[in-house]
């Protein structure tokens, strides 16, 4: 028999309904693998092995008691520590959150448990979501489980979510919660191989979830594969009253809807993300992505999205002014970490722990956001960038007159080592540069695993839809996934 | 545009953020650097151009006036509300003395 490890989420809830094996089984066999990684791999923050048992320990009463189980019955999970859980230590990978203990649960971890699903513990971040590699976490570098042959060096995992991305990739969790504000799901999941789909903005209740950039953070689902990621999407998104910008609209059953048949859907391919000297392997894949959504049956057409060179710089005013608008709140008087000086006043001891709790990073981007939003700067720097971003928006609602799906690369190479961008901010910045613009429109889209490239890492293809059309993105990436055939898999080092 | 060292400190102390003068130093250049390249969308001609304000169209909803409709932001939890503060006493937040 496979290793029950080896099972997504389909084959783990579908298998324990059918009595093949036992939640607590399924829940045992991953704590113990969470456990043989966790110093090797670092991609969790917390483990908590009991939590896990006793939802499977429920899910295995209810199927014996003969009740209805959850979309999620059975299925043992990693949560991205931006989701605030009761009682469980939640940081967002800072140290201005250590100890913090939730006395509520964020709306979307409720929905899983409350479709059955378990905590295997929650996973390592970027510190705030903030970064690409998942080295600003003060938690300590998450290791990808991929590495280029004959080498031991430590690649990047992606970021944000790369304890998510790791801890699937090296099956350590079947599925994993991940945030994307600016493609902080789709990156990682490039990077190791796994699926990962953001969905439109307002799908996923950001109700508990630590707050980055507002008005571009979305939750979604990281799992191994398209089906998976769109059962457990289902059991993530919905109306939720305590968020304002929560989309009021029914969760369709994307995973019974699925379909590869693509005969009588347009897909675009935009012209300025073929960029100069772009990576040989990246276009190489893109070419065979193209090939086989004609396979699936789409036809292909060339599209324009002018204003793409600008999404990047765009994101990188709205994102950090909004952060230095909700980080604001980390002020040592209401939770997490205080430093007070011998001596100091209120401001000295806001000043201080801010300086004490926030790392490089984060300090860099609330320090840009402040400058943005100053008085003399707004307009030029703020202002300009929302209408910028209203003109990335329209660039997609044109091209969606044409066609149905956008089909383009998810990031520009494969994983690099750590260490390597992690001087430059702005080189890491660039690794953004084909997940950016989808958010800072909204829209859904997802990365699925295509190809290797030349030193046998993961490269992923990313999928993005028309707003509210999940469906055709889910699809459209179900058609590449048949095709690629992706089988890779990290050799166990750790 | 750029930022001087003293524009820098002026940015930490209205982001509450103590930055002793070196590490002042070093941030000029690299926050010159992410200035200077994301100055480009001045180029963008945005005549006519309105700034977003919400990504997908939506509205905003009222709910209803009463107390407590929903238990979980709702009141009567002073005690959770403290729960996690660094230095509560005697059910509020406690701060250092502010003096004006």
């Amino acid at each position: 028999m496979t290793e029950l490890t080896d099972l997504g989420v389909a084959a783990i809830r579908d298998g324990v309904a059918a009595g093949t094996f036992t939640a607590t089984e399924v829940a045992t066999a991953f704590n113990a693998a969470v456990v043989q990684a966790q110093d090797a791999l670092n991609a969790f923050i917390v483990t908590t092995p009991d939590v896990a048992l006793a939802a499977a320990a429920k899910v295995d009463a209810d199927r014996a008691a003969g009740k209805p189980l959850g979309k999620m019955a059975g299925v043992p999970i990693g949560m991205k520590d931006l989701f605030a859980t009761q009682g469980v230590q939640t940081t967002a990978a800072s140290k201005i959150l250590e100890g913090f203990k939730p006395e509520y649960e964020s709306t979307v971890s409720q929905k899983l448990w409350d479709a059955g699903a378990g905590m295997l513990g929650k996973l390592n971040l970027d510190q705030f979501a903030m970064g690409s590699s998942n080295e600003t976490s003060a938690f300590g570098n998450v290791v990808s489980p991929w590495r280029r042959p004959n080498d031991t060096a430590p690649l990047a995992p992606g970021g944000s979510s790369g304890g998510s991305s790791a801890a699937v990739a090296a099956r350590l969790a079947p599925a994993a919660t991940g945030t994307d504000t600016g493609g902080s799901i789709r990156q990682p999941a490039a990077f190791t191989g796994i699926s990962g789909i953001k969905p439109t903005y307002g799908r996923c209740s950001r109700w508990g979830v630590v707050a980055f950039a507002s008005s571009l953070d979305q939750a979604g689902p990281m799992a191994r594969d398209v089906t998976d990621c769109a059962i457990m999407l289902e059991a993530m998104a919905g109306f939720d009253p305590k968020d304002s910008t929560s989309l009021d609209l029914p969760v369709p059953d994307w995973s019974a809807a699925l379909s590869s048949d693509l005969r009588g859907k347009k897909v675009g391919i935009p012209r300025e993300y073929r960029l100069d000297g772009m990576d040989a392997d990246v276009a190489r894949v893109w070419d065979e992505g193209i090939a086989w959504l004609k396979d699936a049956g789409a036809e292909v057409i060339d599209i324009s999205l002018p204003h793409t060179k600008y999404a990047l710089p765009t994101y990188y005013i709205i994102a950090p002014a909004e952060a230095s608008s909700n980080l604001a709140r980390y002020d040592g008087v209401r939770y997490g970490l205080r430093d007070l000086p011998q001596g100091a006043g209120l401001q000295d001891m806001y000043a201080a722990t801010r300086a004490a709790g926030f790392g490089d990073e984060v300090k860099r981007r609330i320090l840009i956001g402040t400058y943005v939003l100053s008085a003399g700067f707004y307009d030029a720097y703020y202002t300009q960038a929302q209408k910028v971003r209203t003109l990335i928006a329209r660039d997609f609602s044109q091209a969606f007159e044409q066609v149905d799906v956008i089909l383009a690369p998810t990031a520009p190479t494969a994983a690099f080592a750590l260490g390597e961008n992690s001087d430059d901010p702005l080189a890491m910045y660039l690794n953004d540069v084909f997940s950016v613009p989808a958010s800072l429109a909204g829209l859904p889209a997802m990365s699925v695993p295509a190809g290797l490239d030349r030193n046998g890492l993961p490269l992923g293809l990313q999928v993005i839809g028309k707003a509210f059309d999940e469906q055709g993105v889910l699809n459209a990436g179900l058609a590449i996934e048949q095709r690629a055939a992706f089988t890779a898999r990290p050799t166990r080092w750790w | 545009m750029s930022v001087d060292t003293a524009t820098v400190a002026k940015i930490a102390s209205l982001a509450r953020i103590k930055v002793d003068e070196a590490a002042i130093e070093a941030m000029v250049p690299e926050l010159n650097g992410i200035l200077a390249w994301v100055e480009q969308l001045g180029e963008v001609d945005v005549t006519g151009v309105e700034p977003m304000t919400a990504v997908i169209p939506n509205t905003l909803r009222l709910r209803d006036d009463v107390v407590n409709a929903d238990p979980l932001t709702g009141g009567d939890i002073r005690d959770k509300v403290l729960a996690n503060a660094p230095a509560a006493e005697h059910g509020f937040f406690g701060v250092p003395k502010v003096i004006e």
